[in-house]
């Protein structure tokens, strides 16, 4: 058994624990340490069924540990000698625990760190790694987690849009370390989507996929940034393309619009192009309109500006930005390539280098350098 | 989640209005002033928020390349009332306003008569990967 198909079974031992009586904190230490045994004696010694060894591994690390601690109180002693088995009556134990993960009570990282680790079954040194962090760091951050959703009550699923929140900024914290923070945010959403069977959560899976696919194509073998006109497409995974349009139309279908199939949309008509003078600009410049009624924001604005720049010329793009707030991340950008369509090179070097100054990532400062000097060298 | 630096300068005496420069603490005062250092980032790991800091030392020099098949020159050492780099740290936090909140911690450690030294503290952001949604 590899260790993504072990993690699988990760929610619903933390459920059945909390279940039987366990609080969550010290279920999901104990489900911890279950899982890391697994992963040392499952190799040479695979158990007939998976999901019945960890349980039973991780309630006799909670009782070990209940046991061993004597600062416990005597309201954890009494869980233990009397389980209640009707605290989570009709909520399904891996749902509710999606839930409880990204909790409105914690900040948004504590609650992605969270989910890593008691969701997608991550140790606390692989989610570390991947936040390029001390694993003590990590560990403090969970805990500190833990400890605020003390005495949070366990049966409340909520409102989904907390936990697609979680997942979409998951998705979007990129690839470093071992662990692929992307392909781990679109198994969560795919699961979730099992769980729980609503259009805004298809729609975030489908944007997922939609995005994901064309990965490869994203960056150079050098590290370079390639945009999106310029991506070899013959590179885009076409298997995740059908797959994220085929659940974005069943989503679409049953019309309750939502930002993620909003976003999911632009994202397939891109994907839907076989080049990119293919695309069908008008379309997605409706889809930002759809967008705009969710998420009036200025990063909707921004970007329904380079979509219109396409869909209606340079000039277009150019009007439609003057509605945009010049402090919004990536504005110059945006303006230096409206600018350079419309002629204006000289204008548009000098906004390309300015953006580079502001930009938050390096492949991206890098990216904007090359189209000031590519400008500066056409104009000398 | 977003990682800042935070630089400390040595700037001589010019540190700011406020700051009885080092050399005229007491003792106890010294001693004060390590011990919060050393408690912020105590405070910075517990809530999880600490990657990495250091000091340096002072006696720095600059270094470039002079062509090939020469020897590095060197420009330095510095005397001190030019802006050194005294220490660094980097911090994990989830907004920008929580990294000017724990600048201005640490800017607050005490100096002379206990009070707030204040100094300038530079806050620069960490480069990040571009997200995965925006090409």
């Amino acid at each position: 058994m590899d260790s993504v198909s072990l993690r699988e079974h990760i929610p619903g031992v933390v459920g059945i624990l909390v279940r039987r009586g366990a609080d969550f904190a010290s279920a999901e230490d104990a489900v911890q340490a279950a899982l890391i045994r697994a992963l040392e004696t499952w190799p040479s010694d695979p158990p007939d069924d998976p999901k019945g060894w960890l349980v039973t591994a991780a309630w006799r690390k909670f009782i070990d540990q209940v046991r061993s601690d004597s600062a416990r109180t005597a309201r954890e002693e009494h869980f233990v000698l009397e389980p209640t088995p009707d605290q989570l009556p009709d909520q399904d134990d891996e749902l509710w625990l999606y839930f409880h993960c990204a909790h409105p009570s914690l900040t948004p990282s504590s609650a992605i760190a969270l989910t890593l680790r008691a969701v997608a079954g991550l140790t606390t040194r692989q989610i570390a790694d991947a936040y390029l962090v001390p694993e003590a760091t990590m560990a403090q951050r969970i805990s500190r987690a833990k400890q605020r959703l003390e005495g949070t009550p366990l049966d409340q699923p909520g409102d989904v849009t907390t936990v697609l929140r979680t997942l979409y900024l998951l998705f979007n914290e990129g690839y470093s370390g071992d662990i692929d923070l992307a392909a781990e945010a679109i198994r969560l959403t795919r699961q979730i989507a099992t769980l729980r069977d609503e259009p805004e959560v298809h729609g975030l899976l489908a944007l997922m996929l939609l995005h994901h696919a064309r990965r490869a194509a994203r960056v150079a073998p050098t590290g370079r940034l390639i945009p999106l006109a310029e991506q070899n497409r013959s590179l885009w995974n076409t298997a995740a393309i059908t797959e994220g349009v085929e659940i974005l139309q069943n989503a679409l279908a049953r019309d309750q619009l939502g930002e993620y199939q909003a976003q999911a949309a632009i994202a397939a008509l891109h994907a839907d192009a076989q080049t990119s003078s293919e695309t069908d600009w008008p379309q997605i410049v409706e889809w930002y309109d759809e967008l705009l009624a969710f998420n009036a924001s200025d990063v909707v604005r921004l970007n329904r500006a380079v979509a219109i720049g396409e869909a209606m010329g340079a000039a277009a793009g150019l009007a439609a930005l003057a509605d945009v707030d010049p402090a919004t991340p990536r504005y110059e950008a945006v303006s230096a390539y409206l600018h350079e369509r419309s002629g204006n090179l000289a204008l548009a070097a000098g906004e390309y280098a300015s953006a580079a100054r502001r930009a938050t990532s390096e492949a991206e400062r890098d990216h904007l350098n090359r189209q000031a000097a590519r400008l500066r060298s056409i104009a000398n | 989640m977003a990682k800042y630096l935070l630089l400390k300068h040595y700037r001589g005496e010019k540190t700011n209005e406020f700051h009885t420069p080092g050399d005229q603490w007491t003792p106890a005062e010294w001693d004060a002033h390590i011990q919060y250092m050393r408690d912020f980032a105590d405070r910075l790991r517990s809530r999880g928020e600490f990657v990495s800091g250091d000091a340096l030392a002072m006696d720095g020099v600059w270094v470039r390349y002079d062509g090939p098949g020469k020897p590095p020159v060197t420009d330095g050492p510095f005397a001190e009332t030019k802006d050194l780099i005294a220490g660094w740290m980097i911090i994990d936090v989830d907004s920008y306003d929580r990294a000017l909140e724990l600048a201005a911690e640490l800017s607050a450690a005490p100096g002379a008569g206990g009070e707030p030294i204040r100094e300038w503290l530079e806050l620069r952001p960490v480069m990040e990967e571009p997200p995965a949604t925006s090409v």
